[in-house]
């Protein structure tokens, strides 16, 4: 009030440092909306990367059950290494791309969809599946007609399962700079920037609520006989 | 190729082990916070669960907790207690640099699968036991720890099992915050360019990790009653669900 001309200082100044900072949004938007951008690019290729490894092994499995339990136990193994441990173990191969957590998040994301794939499958009734041979169904029109639809409640819960925790996981990637969120997380630990770190977590917590509910309407669109039978 | 020769050079030199802050010294203390992680949620979570199981009821939140669990990424949890007033980067014991901030963060993460395991465990004991139970004249006590904890076992131990996983992980990714662990070497490796090393701290943590995981499975298997290959199938999609123990928790919670 003595120094009406100094201009207030914002409020994530170094001496400041507010956790929450309107002007941080505004004056930072761009960094904040390219970590978004890449954050939900890694997640989404992530998952669907995992998807396109995990069909083939679900068939497999279904088809040799001897190779399901080694299937589930080699994705399950992998589940068990930490995040952080998991992306040096591919930098050998990849390096320090984007590639490598790519890779890193799909082989997780693709332990929890294997095994709702196989739940799914096992979700679809023999009586459905016999009237379908009955009718005259090949195997590939069985599977891609008959089977594939009734699974997508169990598939799609799964599905959720693997989005929502790659979206949480994609902030260490942050380890190769390749982190989305998880670099402005970073950024504020090594420079005590509490604006940054917490915005970048409420972002990461939002988008995986978003996903989840789109990921559910998805759901709604995909199977409309469940509401009719709801109804 | 070059940087996993180096990896396996560092891993040979004894000293990068044995001296202090060396990997023995880092290794015992993330072990440590693991055991005192896992066992701080299973003194808070358990009873709690098992009890609003035996109840039926709180289930929307008992299930809904691990939800939440997953969406909240660990990493960033960690960086807002380690940016706070409190707990800080504080040093915590044998715990280490911000040893306290680690500790809570692995505490909460230990805490949604063992919850929604054991009061979903013990919620699915079927019905006609539970009223055989009472039908022979089992007092309410006698019923919880004769008949429905015997029966949950299964579905607790794989709670726990998850809980171990993830404790692990989050321990390890501590380093990301400059806390303490294994992980402080993954970190220093990457962060300085000394790949080699950093290669050589991950392949320790996942090695004991594993070993980890087949430990537990293997209590978990001495725990097991014989009629493990009779369990109901909803029992064993319920154990085999690597995280997915709420795939499906609108029909768990019927």
């Amino acid at each position: 009030m003595t120094l009406p001309t100094v201009a207030e200082p914002s409020c994530y100044s170094r001496a400041i440092n507010d956790w929450i900072c309107g002007q941080y949004l505004t004056d930072r938007q761009q960094e904040i909306v390219d970590a978004t951008t890449q954050h939900v690019v890694l997640t989404v290729v992530s998952v669907l990367v995992g998807l396109v490894i995990a069909f083939p092994l679900a068939l497999l499995a279904r088809r040799l059950p001897r190779l399901e339990s080694l299937i589930l136990a080699v994705t399950t193994g992998i589940y068990t290494i930490p995040s952080l441990a998991l992306f040096p173990l591919m930098v050998p191969f990849t390096g320090l791309t984007a590639t490598t957590v790519v890779l890193g998040l799909a082989l997780y994301a693709l332990t929890i969809l294997v095994r709702s794939l196989l739940e799914g499958f096992r979700s679809v009734p023999d009586e459905v599946r016999e009237s379908a041979i009955g009718l005259g169904h090949s195997r590939t029109k069985l599977l891609v007609g008959v089977e594939l639809p009734l699974m997508v409640p169990v598939v799609m819960a799964g599905l959720r399962v693997a989005t929502v925790s790659t979206v949480a996981l994609t902030t260490v990637g942050s380890l190769v700079s390749y982190g989305g969120l998880g670099n402005l997380i970073k950024d504020g630990v090594s420079t005590n920037f509490r604006a940054e770190l917490l915005t970048a977590s409420v972002i990461c917590v939002l988008l995986a609520v978003l996903l989840d509910v789109l990921l559910v309407g998805a759901q709604r669109l995909l199977t409309p006989w469940t509401r009719e039978v709801r109804s | 190729m070059n940087v996993l020769s180096e990896a396996w050079r560092y891993l040979r030199e004894g000293d990068n082990w044995t001296r202090d802050g060396g990997m023995a010294n880092l290794l015992g203390q993330q072990l440590l916070l693991t055991v005192t992680a896992l066992v701080a949620a299973l003194v808070i979570g358990l009873p709690v669960a098992l009890w609003l199981g035996h109840l039926g009821r709180g289930g929307f939140l008992a299930i809904n907790v691990s939800n939440v669990g997953r969406a909240v990424p660990t990493f960033a949890l960690l960086a807002l207690l380690v940016v706070a007033e409190w707990p800080g980067t504080q040093s915590f014991g044998p715990y280490g640099r911000a040893g306290l901030a680690t500790l809570i963060a692995l505490t909460l993460f230990a805490l949604p699968p063992i919850i929604t395991n054991a009061y979903v465990a013990v919620r699915e004991v079927p019905a006609d036991v539970r009223e055989s139970a009472r039908g022979m004249g089992m007092t309410r006590p006698q019923q919880f720890f004769r008949v429905e904890l015997p029966l949950a076992l299964p579905l607790v131990m794989s709670g726990i099992r998850l809980a171990l996983v993830q404790v692990w992980a989050t321990a390890t990714i501590a380093a990301l915050v400059a806390g303490p662990g294994l992980g402080r070497v993954i970190t220093d490796g990457f962060f300085r360019s000394n790949y080699g090393k950093g290669i050589a701290g991950a392949i320790v943590v996942a090695a004991v990790a594993l070993v980890l995981e087949l430990l537990a499975a293997l209590v978990q298997r001495l725990l097991e009653p014989a009629y493990r290959d009779t369990a109901t199938p909803n029992r064993d999609a319920g154990m085999s669900a690597v995280a997915s123990t709420v795939v499906e928790p609108t029909d768990v919670v019927g």
